[in-house]
């Protein structure tokens, strides 16, 4: 499973550099969630992104301005990936008024209107007909933006995937289906749910295209992103994407995931890892030394950093808080 | 022998039909199951078949005559030497059955029984806060009314649009959406296949993407397939994202019991959907009501569940002429004035309520009857100052007794109202039992406007 040696792909020292700072971020702000749910600052559910970074990287380097978002609870690497502030995530997860939602929401339900991102759904599977009618609406008011509508192989055996996958085919919905495949549904692998495991091909019954992609290489992901998004955008409907990615922490902070050994996941971390696979790009090409990924490093540490304390500063929302934002 | 052939009832809640086109003549031999007519329900075009085997004697009734009551007898089939002369006193045929045109699912399939009696109608002429000072009203259906509420708020703004199971090709279920296909093409007006899960969440993100749905559900019994997406989706998105992001969409369909149709499909969600906060729920009564109360739903800004009722669509009331004409929510109308009781109703147990009160002036117990109009919000207010005048209170719904709009009223007018009380406050349910199918269980099950009338004597004490 070790990724073999490559050519040297034809990427900018730049565009590198920014896949490496924006995994990079998503991975030390996870890191520090998790630390900030373990001194109890963080309640309830807290859903880790860990390992999956390349695939919300590589997606949002296909995407342009106008473009929207939508996804399941594991959310934080999404919203950090489209440009939402770390401060104002962490402030969230906090439950403070600083938050995207003024403490509202929690880990699973933020939202930025102004940078499209849709959610943060805690019901499984249901954030897919809501992506797909973000797709009606753009499709209705004749623009070109493209829904990107994440969820996990979870997911992917509900039903209403597979009404909102015939219908969005009917009407040609300009909705990118990304299947993030990190192998289990909390502790139920693939395997163990469905006979069918290539997911992306149960679009073949709808007539919806789709491939399977290295979702540990944010290369490949961003390829695959912008062919998809090309089809949409062309206005031929649908496309699914099946991202083969993994998790590298429990389904959520409360699960030890008992379900699978400490030697899968070591093996998926030295030989997969989506951070190490550009860190070496970056230093085998000689484009960057260990010292400038040092200072990336440091940079982003900082950031984190900035946010946990914004996160811990930034008050409880106001009691009136309670009775605002039910109706308009 | 002459038999008759009599106007069959070819819907669960067909009265009267139009007897569209004869494809038989006088002198005709048919045999059973021979489609010999076109029937024109509330809803649709039926084929109708013949049940015996026979010549056709007589044409009762001429082809295009509407208006035709279930039952009547339309025509006269008579054995081969038998003179059509001999044909008045003949007995009636079996109850005849028909064929439908369509795939209509169970709610608005075919039942070929005659409808069950229906409430007893208002009389004209009682005060309807509806109506404005010397307006300018006409005519219409229920049905008339739903439809030229949504025509007009399309016009009005294109990003409205209807998307729901047969609205377009089938011109509605119900036939609600009748021309609207025509009017505003297939873009807006939207077909969509049997899957309430998923359009329902369409729906909802089409919303966030700025649209303003309208979505029919056939029914609103199949709204439970969907129910996640009216609550988790539509009704928290706004709160869960600090005021960021609501909701504007409707969700309209029948709600509660139709007739003859069973415990999957008759039921009144009213009670489960006004406890979410989030929503708006409006529960129309009047044709007025309709019509106000779904231009304002279409208009507001919130997720809002518009509960109507099949057996409501073809009543006809006075409504407003103009397309300014709109209902806030929260704001109830007295439907009849009266000093000894408060009944307070809402949807088709206005009608029980109506239907009861003019029982009770009989015996000189004169009953105030409030139309809610909306569950959510609630307009307290005004049944609250009513209590404060007549001191008794019985509540008049379709819904199941546990948990009802009524254990909600009867709990705000004790705690808020509790001194004027001259007897406890009294509710009026269905029963507590799933909709039975045989005609005199589903009678027993429904909410009658004789129970409304016990229920205010034993608070009137008398």
């Amino acid at each position: 499973m070790a990724r073999k040696p490559e050519p040297r792909p034809n990427v900018s020292k730049d565009e590198l550099l920014k896949y490496y700072r924006e995994m990079l971020l998503i991975r030390r702000f996870e890191e520090k969630a998790g630390q900030l749910y373990g001194m109890g600052l963080i309640g309830g559910f807290c859903h880790l992104y860990i390992g999956q970074e390349a695939v919300v990287v590589g997606l949002e380097a296909a995407a342009k301005e106008g473009d929207k978002r939508i996804t399941s609870y594991r959310d934080h690497g999404h919203m950090l990936a489209c440009g939402m502030e770390p401060k104002g995530v962490m402030a969230e997860l906090t439950g403070r008024i600083g938050g995207y939602s003024k403490g509202k929401g929690g880990s699973m339900h933020m939202f930025s209107r102004e940078k499209h991102f849709y959610g943060g759904h805690g019901i499984v599977g249901a954030q897919v007909p809501l992506g797909a009618g973000l797709a009606f609406a753009d499709r209705y008011l004749g623009n070109d933006n493209v829904t990107f509508t994440y969820f996990g192989d979870g997911a992917a055996n509900q039903g209403q995937v597979y009404e909102t996958y015939n219908m969005a085919e009917l009407w040609s919905l300009p909705v990118v289906f990304v299947i993030e495949n990190n192998q289990y549904a909390m502790g139920t692998s693939v395997k163990r749910s469905t006979k069918s495991t290539t997911l992306y091909e149960r679009g073949v019954a709808y007539g919806i295209p789709g491939e399977q992609v290295d979702g540990m290489d944010v290369l490949a992901v961003k390829a695959a992103g912008e062919k998809a998004v090309a089809h949409c955008r062309a206005g031929k409907g649908p496309y699914i994407l099946e991202m083969m990615t993994y998790r590298y922490r429990g389904h959520s902070m409360s699960d030890p995931a008992k379900y699978r050994t400490r030697e899968e996941v070591e093996k998926i971390r030295t030989e997969k890892d989506c951070i190490e696979h550009v860190r070496d790009l970056l230093t085998q090409g000689g484009l960057a030394s260990d010292e400038d990924l040092k200072a990336i490093d440091k940079e982003i540490k900082a950031l984190v950093n900035e946010a946990a304390e914004f996160s811990k500063e930034s008050p409880e929302p106001p009691v009136a808080e309670l009775w605002t934002d039910i109706t308009v | 022998m002459a038999t008759q052939v009599l106007m069959p009832a070819l819907s669960p809640t067909m009265e009267e039909g139009t007897l569209a086109r004869w494809l038989v003549k006088e002198g005709d031999t048919v045999k059973s199951g021979q489609v010999i007519a076109e029937i024109e329900t509330d809803k649709a075009t039926m084929e109708f078949e013949a049940v015996d085997e026979g010549i056709i004697g007589r044409l009762l009734v001429a082809e295009g005559a509407a208006g035709v009551k279930v039952n009547t007898p339309i025509a006269v089939l008579i054995e081969e030497g038998e003179d059509a002369s001999s044909v008045a006193d003949a007995p009636s045929s079996a109850p005849a059955t028909a064929k439908s045109e369509s795939d209509e699912r169970p709610a608005a399939a075919v039942a070929a029984v005659p409808a069950a009696p229906a409430p007893v109608q208002p009389a004209k002429g009682w005060p309807h806060a509806d109506l404005p000072e010397g307006a300018q009203t006409k005519t219409m259906t229920v049905r008339e009314a739903l439809r030229e509420a949504m025509a007009e708020e399309m016009r009005a703004a294109p990003n409205v649009f209807l998307m729901g199971e047969e609205v377009g090709e089938y011109q509605g279920a119900y036939k609600i959406s009748q021309g609207l296909l025509d009017e505003f093409g297939s873009k807006r007006v939207v077909d969509t296949p049997i899957t309430e899960h998923g359009f329902a969440g369409i729906a909802v993100g089409a919303s966030w993407g700025g649209l303003r749905p309208i979505v029919e559900f056939m029914t609103f019994n199949f709204a439970m397939q969907a129910i996640d997406h009216l609550i988790n989706s539509a009704a928290k998105t706004l709160y869960m994202s600090g005021g960021q992001m609501g909701s504007p969409i409707v969700f309209r369909g029948p709600n509660g019991a139709a007739a003859r149709v069973g415990a999957q499909h008759s039921q009144d969600y009213a009670a489960w959907y006004a406890a979410i906060p989030g929503l708006k729920v409006a529960m129309p009564w009047s044709a007025a009501d309709a019509k106000g109360l779904l231009k304002t739903a279409i208009r507001d800004n919130n997720p809002v569940i518009f509960l109507e009722n099949e057996i409501m669509y073809g009543r006809s009331f006075e409504v407003p002429v103009g397309d300014d004409f709109t209902i806030p929510f929260g704001k109830a109308s007295i439907v009849r004035e009266g000093r000894d009781v408060t009944l307070v109703s809402f949807g088709i147990g206005v009608s029980h309520a109506l239907a009861a009160a003019e029982e009770l002036a009989k015996e000189g117990i004169e009953a105030e009857v409030i139309n809610l109009r909306t569950l959510r919000p609630i307009d307290y207010d005004t049944v609250l100052a009513s209590v404060q005048k007549t001191n008794r209170c019985v509540t008049v719904e379709e819904g199941f007794p546990v948990g009802s709009i009524g254990d909600h009223l009867a709990s705000t007018i004790m705690q808020r109202a509790f001194d004027w009380l001259d007897a406890p406050v009294v509710t009026c349910t269905g029963k507590d039992v799933p909709m039975p199918y045989a005609a005199n269980l589903e009678k027993l099950a429904l909410i009658t406007p004789a129970e409304v009338v016990a229920a205010v004597k034993s608070v009137c004490y008398r």
